[in-house]
């Protein structure tokens, strides 16, 4: 066994290590942090104290492929998104788009990169403007940066952005109140894409739906991607269909990412123990699997980011936890190929890990 | 601890274990909407035994909830109408008894846990008045022993330093917790069933797991029968014995989780399950969804629901709707065409 030394946060890329492509990146983050301060009094305002929502995380997308960002509430993945997206969420740290420095832009320069980053939300409906039809909002992104040539051009393009995602270009008339939750989300989708993004960041795009249309919402998202070559930064709390979708996968833990490799590794292989006990938590549909499934039961409650524990943060909850993890807050090492994990006992494939 | 039942709800053979503990019998539950009426229960008959666990799963408006609140006699009404059917529970029909008598089955008979704790337990009212009350209500006990026994059940659901706890309110604790209270208080008449509607759906994937494990150990100490509501085909394969598929309103197949999981006969039950990416299985390039959209409750297809959704829809599925019928030793399925959907699907499995 072989233990590479440690990578440290932000320095060294860990997308060098776990991405495996020659491309550049065509999102970079590095050292990622945002922080919000808990403010008292009435008059005079003191900090009193610092929610560290999103605490130095690093990652890489590149062209086409899917990225996976998996963790349970308050763990960070949606600030992240939007402090990548830098939407009302300002981040400290590095977000390179495209080879640009988004950290620190200014508003009407981060429109030209807005119109290449698409972005999708759980709650379509919530998400959708109400008192404009469905095929305004679709066409908004096209008006806003002025992608359209003429009034018919415009209209052609509403058109076939609405077939390009299921639903008839007939519905263009429509209001978002007339159509289903899976519908709305296509909608959701058409305006995302509306602009020609490279990169739609996918917070929980499919959580609120029934399973069946989640499935045909997944297999829409994987035929855009093929066709259009977009990257997806895809934040879901379900474990299987971020398996299903992505190619790689980062794991958060109240505010950082406690373990990354590609999908399929992270999978068959989890190397830190608070991946292990997230898998194990997932029933699946077969009654003959999961009654002979050993199942790891956490102890306690998820901590506040206010007050994070010492140490390691899931040192309280951890299974395999020993003193040494109260004290030493683990850095990201890269383990196994193209697998990183913050646990001071991880190992390479470690079997002897488990709880 | 001894339950007092009222003297009413007495039957002259108590029951046993071979009569089912609830008889649901063609079950109707309506809805006046400004768009129509719709009815969202449409005759479901199902039964659940002592001390097993059943599972009733279904998408979005397919009705489980509704059955669920039909039983509990908790439709609000208006606009909802509970027309027609049975749910005999302990030999008693209690579409038929007194809102005096329900209410001296819920909680003491029938236990029921929802999704939104914070919504289900009252804000301004400490938690331990909230477990003391159905215990003073239902089993007559003083203030003291109900404290103590508040703290015990505290204690069962895994809440540290339950004594204390007591005095907290419901806004002190996370929602795992909150969940935990409404299970102790669920519990805390030792009631012969627990209704479980998504229960843990808005929770965490870790404290969801504890939750289901608690309420599974729980159950099976106490020998309560659990009745699990969701819409996660993963929760009934892990702690179901038997499970209901509802779409649009009815029960569309039925039989123990082995059968329903591994040999489905009804093509909306085989969807489902190609519907969700699994774990189990190697992860595949595209899911294999049911195609379409949930009907319209006020404006069902003719015949069976499911036929525009299906693959194996035949002329005859437009002119009447099919009813379960068994096809095997505990299953039930309501297709035309089941006999044909198993061999192809077995095909395709194998």
């Amino acid at each position: 066994m072989t233990v590479t030394p440690a990578v440290a946060a932000g320095s060294s890329a860990i997308g060098e290590v776990t991405g495996g492509s020659v491309n550049e990146p065509i999102l970079s983050v590095r050292d990622l942090s945002v922080h919000f301060p808990l403010k008292r009094g009435f008059i005079v305002q003191r900090e009193v104290a610092r929610v560290r929502a999103v605490d130095g995380i690093s990652f890489d997308i590149y062209p086409g492929e899917t990225l996976g960002l998996v963790g349970e509430s308050g763990s960070g993945k949606t600030t992240a998104a939007k402090a990548v997206i830098q939407l009302r969420t300002a981040g400290q740290g590095s977000v390179k788009f495209e080879g640009q420095e988004l950290i620190g832009l200014s508003n009407s320069r981060m429109r030209p990169v807005r119109r290449k980053m698409g972005m999708v939300f759980q709650d379509p409906y919530g998400s959708l403007n109400p008192r404009l039809r469905a095929g305004d909002i679709v066409g908004e992104p096209l008006k806003v940066h002025g992608l359209a040539e003429s009034k018919s051009d415009y209209r052609k393009q509403v058109a076939s952005l609405l077939s390009r995602v299921g639903l008839s270009p007939g519905m263009a008339e429509r209001y978002p109140n007339e159509f289903s939750g899976g519908q709305r989300q296509r909608l959701g989708i058409a305006r995302a894409i509306a602009a020609r993004p490279s990169l739609l960041i996918l917070d929980e795009a499919v959580s609120a739906l029934d399973v069946s249309i989640q499935a045909q919402i997944l297999n829409l998202l994987q035929d855009l991607q093929d066709q259009y070559n977009l990257a997806y930064l895809f934040i879901a709390h379900d474990l299987s269909v971020v398996r299903h979708i992505s190619d790689r996968v980062a794991v958060m833990y109240l505010g950082r990412i406690v373990e990354t490799a590609d999908a399929k590794d992270l999978y068959e292989r989890p190397l830190h123990p608070y991946t292990q006990a997230l898998l194990s938590a997932i029933p699946t549909p077969n009654p003959v699997h999961e009654r002979s499934r050993e199942r790891i039961i956490l102890r306690g409650d998820l901590p506040s980011p206010i007050n994070p524990p010492s140490g390691c943060y899931f040192h309280p909850r951890c299974p395999v936890a020993v003193e040494s993890c109260a004290g030493t807050d683990p850095e990201l090492r890269v383990l196994a190929e193209n697998q990183a994990a913050a646990c001071l006992l991880a190992t390479g494939y470690g079997g002897a890990l488990r709880g | 601890m001894m339950r007092e039942t009222p003297a009413s709800l007495m039957t002259t053979d108590s029951p046993n274990t071979s009569t089912p503990l609830l008889q649901v019998r063609n079950l109707r539950t309506s809805f006046n909407t400004p768009d129509g009426k719709i009815t969202a229960v449409a005759g479901v008959s199902f039964d659940v035994n002592h001390g097993e666990t059943l599972g009733l799963v279904g998408e979005s408006g397919c009705g489980k909830s509704v059955s669920a609140l039909s039983i509990m006699r908790l439709v609000p009404n208006p606009p909802g109408v509970i027309e027609d059917g049975e749910v005999i529970f302990e030999g008693v029909d209690l579409l038929s008894v007194s809102n005096k008598e329900m209410q001296g089955v819920r909680g003491a008979g029938i236990g029921m846990i929802f999704q939104e704790p914070m919504s289900s337990l009252n804000p301004v009212l400490t938690i331990g008045r909230q477990i003391t009350e159905p215990l003073e209500e239902h089993l007559g006990l003083g203030r003291g022993a109900a404290e103590k026994r508040a703290a015990e059940l505290l204690e069962m659901v895994g809440i540290a330093d339950s004594r204390q706890r007591l005095s907290d309110h419901p806004h002190q604790l996370s929602g795992g917790q909150r969940q935990r209270v409404m299970i102790a208080i669920a519990l805390s008449c030792e009631p012969k069933l627990l209704i479980a509607d998504e229960a843990t759906t808005a929770l965490d994937v870790t404290i969801q797991a504890q939750i289901l494990e608690l309420m599974k150990n729980l159950t099976s100490q106490l020998g309560t029968a659990l009745l699990i509501i969701t819409h996660n085909l993963g929760i009934i394969a892990r702690y179901a014995d038997r499970l209901n598929v509802m779409y649009a309103g009815e029960i569309r197949e039925s039989g123990t989780a082995e059968q329903v999981y591994l040999r489905p006969g009804h093509p909306y039950t085989i969807g489902l399950l190609n519907s969700v990416p699994r774990l189990d299985r190697p992860a595949s390039e595209r899911l294999d969804p049911i195609e379409g959209e949930i009907p319209d409750p006020a404006n069902l297809p003719t015949g069976c629901a499911f036929r525009p959704r299906c693959r194996w829809a035949t002329a005859e599925c437009e002119i009447a709707e099919p009813v379960l019928e068994q096809v095997g030793d505990r299953q039930m399925v309501a297709c035309y065409e089941s006999s044909t959907v198993v061999e192809s699907v077995e095909a395709v499995w194998k």
